[in-house]
């Protein structure tokens, strides 16, 4: 039963066999990147690290359900599998790790996967929590008055959800109908705070009640539900229906960053069960189960992925860094200082 | 005439409740002010005897302004006065001090005998023009000395103003004076001129400074190859100063912002280039001009150069020799020297100077050789230019130099 | 030329860029049929559409938020922020956010911004009605900030701001928006961000100054003349970027320097002023930098004498030239 091929018919509306190989290869890809960065950290060659480890099939599957050149992805900085998934490159994706002055996202200034990829529509975020909101919604707000069929995803974690700027952006978000889709990827902790101190409800799309938008709940792990749940959202948003705000449950599966120690504030037992969650595993069995990878293909894919990421990083370190002049550019379009 | 109220600026006195010669008390009403805001009685701030009202009944006086002077009185004979006259350094006070009500405490120090002190622009004003201030006699509060009083005195030609009586205390010896031992020179009008040409440039002009090292081993080797032939040919010998002027011509051609000259509201860039060249004779520096300097061929310039200092030292040269010129090249090095700060020669822009040509080990390739090292520097007016001309100027002339080989 | 009072200007300003500039729009509180509380905008919303004319939730942080991301995405916003005393929720975006993205992402995204807001006492205000927030955001690379005090440097410096490529906090002094009348050009023009104008020429003193004190300081020099002291005011007009070069060239001529705002002392706009001046033109100085400035108290107070009392005057600021000249 379980290897019986299902009919191309079955296949999820919008996903040709093709890029449901592409995403599982995104995703492979993401895992690989993000252990390399992980590995880097503790050998010293990179001072930080932050991975999406969990989140991989809510970002991979919101990437797919977006018209890529066409709509705009305001992320937050879990979003590897996202931003790898919308146009980023290995080489780019490690750039920003080694901080190179050649980093598309910010010549070496931020955090890695501080994503502003404008080639890919991927806008500037800092690291200040749910301040990137706001300017989402802005940016929705400038492609409806320009009557662009133009759709902004915007995401963040369910920490997010508590800062007041958030509100305010759902507040407007709403009132003016922005064609926006808000995908909050909750994976219940916030650095250590779990859910239950951010919040005094179950789920964070209960929220989008206040703000007379639909709040849907999809499984984050699941990289076909994420992609439909979005996607609807995104065409809804497309026709000019207003935004949707999507709760994509996730989990995380290491620590905030490197910097983090999880095991100050979850049991190694808890931290060990997640294990069960991994969507890669369960993507790829998913894909066997319905004829559409085999186990050659899997491998070779895999292949292919960590010949990238190694070929990226080698490619990367060997780059140059910024200089002191570096620092000084940038400042004001009209010349550098006051 | 004290502040009575946050935002009075003046009083007007109304009556004097004393008159020359009384005594008061402290706070024994001493006259009626009438301001914006209030009229009061001002008390005494001190006990003494009247001895001068300084704003008469009806006028109007800014706040802070003296209205009359008081003789204090030394009352308590247990509590001997500080400004009893102790010190031999001060000169002979009236019986008792003179102050003028209200005091200011401020000003009182500032014109204690123990210390005068002049502010930055004051103190640069007296190095420029090289005067002692305790000559000069200030009209800023309490007497100060201000840049005002400073100039004007400057500009009269030097004369001390009439100074109020605390100023007349200064010993007259405080003037700069020979003292045994020392010798005097007269200072002589060729003397005279420099200085006020260098005081003129170095107050107008405002200087930047640069300096590159360039490697003229190249160079040093062609001219030990040409030197003996230049001379059988051209009848002069063969010295690096045409040649840095070749250079520094060439640098010009390429840009001709150096070339220049400030002219308040605009900046004359000029087409000829005339190069001085700074001669130094027993009675002082003279500059030489070679016109057109960049339509002179090496050997030209080099029989020219010549022929200019020969007239120099033969006190020959005319007015037409040492006019026009529109940068100075100096030979600074001739006398040992590695770096120089040249001093620009207004209205010119800039002034450049070859230094002594020396052996330092000098890193090639990452390997260490010996080479003959040439400092060249530059003074420019920063008026005229900015240091990106300025240092791409500079690095023309250097590749100039850099361009000569044994081989070439 | 047209005699127009400094609200007026404003909303010239704004009207004529709206009219050339599709990108540009207006999102504020109450900027909508209200036509903002001192009626700039009246008769915008009409003439452009609610489209262009955003009337806000009562909302700070979203109002500057939305305008960066409007701004990242091609517009060109202006959000006004209804009174200086509100614009504290907005902190974040405007200094951690607008004034970082050009940077952060090394020119990748821009943020094209102009945040309007009025300011200043002088209106029986009271105490969040009247503050001066310039100091709280002049040392902020990134960001740009106007304070014009006449009509014409408002108009021109409002053009400047929403043509600028950079976030401009645009600050305009409540008090002269119908105090100050004069003459504006007709047609297209701007003055530039950056340069100072020298609102009287002297040779006794320097005046440095901006916003409403522009005023009371050429009325306070005026009368100084008269005594026979030449004062030279300097109108900052921009803060940041600051006209260094005005400053120091005026400081070199008259070695005398008095700075003055409405803006608290300690920290303020003076501050800097000052340390420029001490760090270049230190030896052009013939007396010590002085300041009039207000007072270091959280904020005036409603009654009519604490506003009196904490803001200069025209005479306090002319008995410190007096005092200065004759140092």
């Amino acid at each position: 039963m379980k290897s019986e091929p299902k009919v191309r018919a079955s296949l999820p509306e919008g996903l040709s066999v093709d890029s449901l190989r592409d995403m599982y290869y995104q995703m492979v890809l993401t895992r690989l990147a993000d252990d390399r960065a992980f590995a880097l950290n503790r050998q010293g060659k990179i001072p930080f690290a932050a991975t999406c480890q969990g989140h991989e099939a809510a970002q991979v599957g919101a990437a797919f359900a977006l018209k890529r050149g066409v709509d705009w992805v305001v992320p937050y900085y879990r979003d590897t599998a996202l931003a790898m998934a919308y146009g980023v490159t290995p080489r780019e994706q490690l750039m920003c790790l080694f901080a190179r002055k050649d980093d598309v996202f910010s010549s070496g200034r931020q955090f890695p996967n501080h994503y502003s990829v404008p080639h890919c529509n991927i806008a500037s975020i800092s690291s200040i929590i749910a301040a990137h909101v706001t300017h989402g919604v802005g940016m929705a707000l400038a492609f409806k008055m320009r009557k662009q069929p133009v759709v902004t995803l915007i995401t963040f974690g369910e920490g997010s959800t508590s800062e007041g700027e958030w509100h305010e952006a759902m507040n407007f978000a709403g009132i003016h109908k922005v064609p926006a889709v808000f995908m909050c990827e909750n994976n219940e902790f916030a650095i250590s705070v779990p859910q239950k101190l951010q919040m005094a409800i179950a789920n964070v799309a209960d929220r989008a009640v206040g703000y007379g938008i639909p709040g849907i709940i999809c499984d984050g792990t699941d990289p076909v539900a994420t992609y439909l749940t979005i996607h609807e959202a995104v065409e809804r948003a497309r026709r000019g229906e207003g935004p949707t705000l999507v709760e994509a449950k996730v989990y995380r599966a290491m620590s905030h960053t490197s910097d983090d120690n999880q095991l100050t504030y979850r049991t190694a037992e808890e931290v060990e069960a997640l294990k069960a969650r991994d969507p890669i595993p369960r993507f790829e069995a998913w894909l066997k189960d319905r004829g559409l990878i085999d186990d050659a293909t899997i491998s070779a894919l895999k292949k292919k992925a960590q010949a990238a990421v190694d070929e990226a990083t080698d490619w990367a370190e060997a780059q140059p860094p910024p200089t002191e002049a570096d620092l000084y550019t940038h400042v004001y379009g009209s010349g550098p200082l006051s | 005439m004290p502040q009575l109220g946050e935002t009075v600026t003046e009083g007007t006195v109304g009556r004097w409740l004393k008159k020359v010669g009384d005594t008061v008390a402290k706070y024994e009403p001493l006259l009626e002010v009438e301001t914006d805001k209030v009229a009061s009685e001002i008390p005494s701030p001190f006990a003494g005897t009247l001895t001068k009202i300084v704003a008469e009944e009806g006028t109007t006086v800014p706040v802070g302004s003296a209205v009359c002077e008081i003789s204090e009185t030394v009352t308590d004979a247990s509590a001997p006065r500080q400004e009893q006259p102790a010190t031999t350094s001060m000169p002979p006070t009236p019986s008792a001090p003179e102050r003028v009500a209200p005091v200011d405490r401020s000003t009182a120090a500032t014109t204690a005998a123990d210390g005068v002190r002049y502010s930055p622009a004051v103190r640069k004003l007296a190095r420029e023009h090289r005067l002692d201030l305790r000559n000069l006699s200030g009209t800023g509060r309490g007497g100060r000395l201000t840049a005002k009083d400073v100039l004007q005195h400057v500009g009269s030609g030097g004369q001390v103003a009439t100074a109020p009586p605390a100023q007349q205390r200064q010993p007259a010896a405080a003037v700069a004076a020979p003292e045994d031992g020392d010798t005097s020179m007269r200072v002589t009008q060729m003397r005279k001129t420099i200085a006020e040409h260098m005081v003129l440039s170095k107050t107008t002009i405002p200087h930047a400074w640069s300096l590159v090292e360039a490697d003229v081993t190249g160079l040093v080797r062609w001219r030990e190859r040409e030197k003996e032939a230049f001379k059988a040919r051209e009848g002069v010998n063969l010295t690096f100063l045409p040649i840095v002027v070749v250079c520094v011509c060439g640098a010009l051609r390429e840009f001709p912002t150096v070339n220049a000259t400030w002219a308040g509201d605009r900046i004359i860039v000029r087409k000829h280039i005339n190069v001085g060249i700074a001669v130094d004779i027993e009675e002082g520096l003279v500059v030489p001009v070679v016109r057109d300097a960049d339509q002179l061929s090496l050997s030209g310039l080099a029989r020219k150069i010549v022929d200019l200092v020969e007239k120099a030292r033969a006190r020959k040269l005319t007015m037409e020799d040492m006019s026009d010129g529109t940068i100075t090249v100096d030979n600074t090095g001739a006398l040992g020297s590695i770096a120089s700060y040249p001093i620009i020669s207004p209205p010119q822009a800039a002034i450049i100077t070859m230094e002594a040509i020396v052996k330092r080990p000098w890193v090639i390739n990452d390997a260490i050789a010996i080479r003959s090292i040439m400092n060249v520097c530059l003074s420019l007016d920063h008026r005229v230019l900015d240091g990106s001309v300025a240092s791409r100027f500079l690095q023309s002339v250097k590749q100039r130099l850099e361009t000569y080989s044994a081989q070439s | 030329m047209a005699v127009k009072t400094v609200l007026e200007s404003v909303r010239d300003a704004m009207h004529s860029e709206m009219v050339r500039d599709p990108r540009v729009f207006i999102m504020g509180e109450d900027v909508g049929p209200r036509g903002n509380v001192f009626l700039i905008t009246k008769g915008f919303l009409e003439e452009f559409g609610r489209e262009r004319v955003i009337d806000t939730p009562l909302a700070e942080a979203s109002i500057v938020g939305v305008a960066v991301g409007a701004a990242i995405a091609g517009m060109r916003p202006i959000a006004e922020i209804q009174f200086a005393d509100f614009i504290y929720p907005a902190y974040n975006q405007i200094v951690g956010e607008a004034a970082k993205i050009r940077y952060r992402s090394a020119g990748g995204n821009t943020c094209p911004l102009v945040i309007r807001t009025p300011y200043g006492g002088g209106v029986r205000g009271a105490l969040s009605h009247s503050v001066s927030v310039e100091a709280l955001f002049y040392h902020v690379p990134g960001l740009k900030i106007c304070a014009p005090s006449t009509p014409v440097d408002a108009q021109g410096l409002l053009v400047s701001a929403i043509r600028d490529e950079d976030p401009v906090l645009f600050l305009e002094h409540k008090r002269t928006y119908r105090l100050i009348k004069g003459e504006v050009p007709e047609g297209d023009f701007s003055v530039p961000i950056g340069k100072a104008d020298v609102a009287r020429v002297g040779t006794d003193l320097s005046v440095i100054t901006y916003g409403l004190m522009r005023h009371y300081a050429v009325e306070a020099a005026e009368k100084l003349a008269t005594e026979g002291v030449n004062a030279e005011v300097i109108d900052l007009r921009s803060i940041r970027p600051m006209d260094r070069q005005t400053i120091l060239d005026s400081v070199t001529k008259t070695r005398r320097a008095l700075i003055v705002h409405e803006d608290q002392k300690f920290g303020g706009i003076g501050a800097e002023v000052s340390a420029i001046i001490a760090e270049e033109a230190l030896f052009e100085l013939d007396a010590p930098i002085r300041r009039v400035c207000g007072p270091d108290v959280p904020s005036m107070g409603y009654a009519k004498e604490y506003e009196e009392a904490f803001m200069p005057s025209s005479e306090r600021i002319g008995a410190a030239m007096r005092e200065l000249a004759a140092y």
